[in-house]
């Protein structure tokens, strides 16, 4: 694998918008080619070597490049947006949509990032290991088909409206949740090591949650159905189990409806 | 003699009450008389012709004053704000007519510029939730002629849209509601008890910020199953006497506002009022509306929905995509990130608005204000472009709260030499085409905007 390096040596005056930045774009380019590609500063479109300095070429295909990003990423945002294999390493803090609608590979921030991660996720690997803002792995607006698929793994809180109309794959926090956790769910799991300050689960048809901790405001439309013995991300506990949302439409497999089901730590 | 004006449509909230009779002076100079109209719609009219009106473009000079400049240099100004931007925001448009509206739209493109209105601040949400879960809605006519249950939650229209019960809702005698307010069950949910609490026959008082779980509570109910024995604040009981009243109504409209629309969860809170809406309609006939705030706040979504595909938060910066993702191109959410560099206030007055926090940040740039009169915004800003008042003295389309579009009138005309936000945005358009021009011929080097800004 080889590793291009990019280091933000001017940062943007405003917020800039690097999809460019990604395995599939840099495979198959030398430093000089990827320095050339572009990269967004509200309408000015500017080459990626204006504002990083970039060290290494890059592999034959996508999956054997990595990218480490050095330097204050704050303001960069859509950062491995739509990738599909590879790797990306952001050495501290990202902005919006990284990991945003990814396909393969895996994206690991080593600080925090802010809104619209991994949203429209369909496959690969994002981890943070910071905090994340709100609509962590959620759907595009509008979009009823959610994230489809992959691993988003916070270390820390996330702000509200994760995961909403998830689909498939799989959302680990580690810290606390806010508001809206798997709105609209329609598969996937999500795990909350933490707390969850509530609506978690609301107009939810099918999928999973966990929350280790507790749930502060829980919805009325979910109805405890028994308790259940569980290994979850390594751990194994004892875990009350409740079905729902009941306000919502559900669908009937083998003559029987299918709920949603949320799991809290006993 | 004077002269009295028929029909007139209404130039202040979303309810566009097309019933007004304006009396006009014998030179057709001064507003003498408004019937019908609510007090804060009597007293826009009034205001056009009471005092001196702001006749020139003033800019803001070096010791902080302004100075009255010609249209030509207010609008070479503008342009070239907006060409040097890297990011130019031009948000507003809850006051002016749809030509004005697409006008700008149009500028927007040429720019790069994001094209926002006031629905970011207010009903905004309400589209989210719109995209991901439709809207059963119908028009105020029918809720006039067939609702025998109303419910307003999280809205005052008695305050915000004042005659918008006796209109539409509460006390107007319909085709198949000849009883008018005898017919009708009218249920307020809200955590304050407001004045349009004070007309209900159910309230319910909610408490602030578990609507949703309200919603979560009624539609469990609706579908048979055991609720808890209180939820958000509300007894049981009450939860399924309200649940049965409307599953027994004939016709029904949820009127919401932003005690939906901006208390925790936004969107979510109106997508599961979406979502009551359609499981009632599994018993009888349900529909929901947004209380939309100005008379012209839902014009834009329609006019740059049918531009762009969009109706509010465009990010036309890449010019041939519009891209929107409120939470990101939304108005207060780029402020707040420093991710504009200038500012165009149209028909609204962001300065009273916006939080605090925000407005500092535009203010760190070029901040143009395109309005009628001296508001907040016009007071801190670099460039103040007055323009008629839409519905006094520019005619023009606007949609309802339901999407009806109305044409409104002109009842006097604009004081001498003042242009109308079209006319403004048309030359705003020439010129930026100019400066492109200009900028082809010349080479890749960048002209710096003549305008002198002002110390903080």
């Amino acid at each position: 694998m080889k590793t291009v390096t990019l280091t933000l040596t001017k940062p943007p005056e405003l917020m800039l918008e690097g999809q460019n930045i990604t395995p599939d774009n840099f495979a198959g380019k030398k430093a000089a080619e990827i320095a050339a590609l572009d990269v967004w500063e509200g309408k000015q479109k500017g080459p990626l070597g204006n504002y990083f300095t970039v060290e290494g070429d890059g592999g034959a295909t996508a999956a054997e490049t990595k990218i480490v990003l050095c330097g204050d990423c704050t303001r960069v945002k859509r950062v491995g947006q739509q990738m599909t294999a590879g790797e990306i390493v952001i050495e501290g803090d990202a902005d919006m949509y990284i990991g945003g609608w990814m396909k393969g590979g895996k994206v690991h921030v080593k600080g925090n990032v802010d809104s619209f991660c991994g949203i429209g996720m369909e496959g690969g690997e994002l981890i943070i290991d910071g905090e994340a803002y709100h609509h962590l792995g959620s759907s595009p607006r509008g979009e009823w088909r959610g994230m489809q698929g992959g691993v988003i793994r916070v270390a820390g809180n996330v702000g509200n409206d994760t995961a909403t109309f998830i689909n498939g794959g799989t959302i680990i926090i580690g810290g606390d949740a806010d508001i809206h956790v798997s709105t609209h769910g329609e598969g996937g799991t999500v795990v909350i090591k933490g707390n969850a300050k509530g609506r978690v689960g609301g107009q939810m048809v099918k999928g999973d949650i966990y929350v280790f901790g507790e749930i502060e405001n829980p919805l009325p439309g979910f109805q405890k159905v028994g308790e259940v013995e569980q290994e979850v991300d390594g751990v194994k506990g004892r875990f009350a189990h409740y079905i729902g949302d009941l306000g919502e439409r559900h669908p009937v497999s083998k003559g029987k409806p299918v709920y949603a089901n949320i799991y809290t730590r006993i | 003699m004077p002269k009295k004006v028929e029909n007139v449509g209404c130039p202040y909230c979303g309810v566009c009450c097309d019933d007004l009779v304006v009396t006009v002076s014998d030179d057709g100079k001064k507003i003498l008389e408004v019937e019908n109209a609510c007090a804060i719609g009597n007293e826009i009219f009034h205001h056009a012709t009471r005092g001196k009106r702001i006749q020139l473009p003033r800019l803001r000079q070096p010791d902080g004053t302004y100075k009255d400049i010609s249209y030509d240099e207010a609008i070479d100004y503008a342009a070239k704000v907006l060409y040097n931007a890297k990011k130019p925001l031009i948000y507003g448009f809850g006051s002016t007519n749809c030509e004005g509206m697409a006008a700008a739209a149009k500028v927007a493109e040429r720019a790069g510029a994001v094209l926002d209105n006031c629905a970011s601040i207010c009903h905004g949400s309400s589209f989210l939730a719109i995209f991901d879960n439709g809207y059963p809605s119908c028009t105020l006519g029918e809720t006039k002629n067939r609702a025998d249950v109303i419910v307003y939650w999280g809205a005052n229209p008695a305050h915000a849209h004042p005659r918008h019960m006796s209109r539409y809702s509460i006390f107007p005698r319909g085709f198949f509601t000849g009883k008018g307010h005898k017919s009708r069950k009218i249920i307020v949910i809200d955590p304050r008890h407001t004045d349009t609490a004070q007309v209900a026959d159910i309230y319910l008082q909610v408490k602030q910020g578990h609507d949703y779980d309200l919603f979560n509570a009624f539609r469990t109910a609706l579908r048979g199953h055991e609720i808890p024995a209180e939820v958000a604040g509300i007894k049981r009981e009450q939860i399924l006497e309200v649940a049965e009243i409307m599953k027994k109504a004939r016709f029904g409209t949820i009127f919401y506002g932003m005690g939906l629309c901006h208390s925790d969860g936004r969107n979510h809170n109106v997508d599961i009022a979406i979502s009551m809406t359609r499981d009632l309609n599994d018993f009888t006939k349900w529909t929901i509306m947004a209380m939309r705030g100005h008379y012209n706040i839902t014009g834009p979504g329609a006019v740059w929905s049918w531009q762009f595909g969009y109706p509010y938060c465009l990010d036309l910066t890449k010019k041939d995509i519009a891209y929107m993702n409120p939470g990101e191109t939304s108005s207060i959410d780029l402020a707040m990130r420093d991710e504009v560099d200038a500012f165009i206030n149209i028909g609204t007055d962001a300065g009273a608005h916006f939080p605090i926090e925000a407005v500092k940040h535009l203010r760190k740039h070029p901040w143009i204000t395109i309005d009628p009169n001296i508001c907040m915004a016009s007071e801190i800003s670099d460039l103040h472009i007055p323009v008629g008042i839409v519905g006094v003295e520019v005619p023009g389309i606007v949609y309802r709260m339901d999407n009806v579009p109305i044409q409104y009138r002109k009842v006097i005309d604009p004081p001498e030499g003042v242009l109308s936000d079209e006319e403004v945005f048309e030359r705003i358009f020439k010129r930026l085409g100019e400066l492109e021009a200009e900028e082809a011929a010349k080479g890749p080097a960048k002209a710096v905007p003549q305008g002198i800004r002002a110390e903080e």
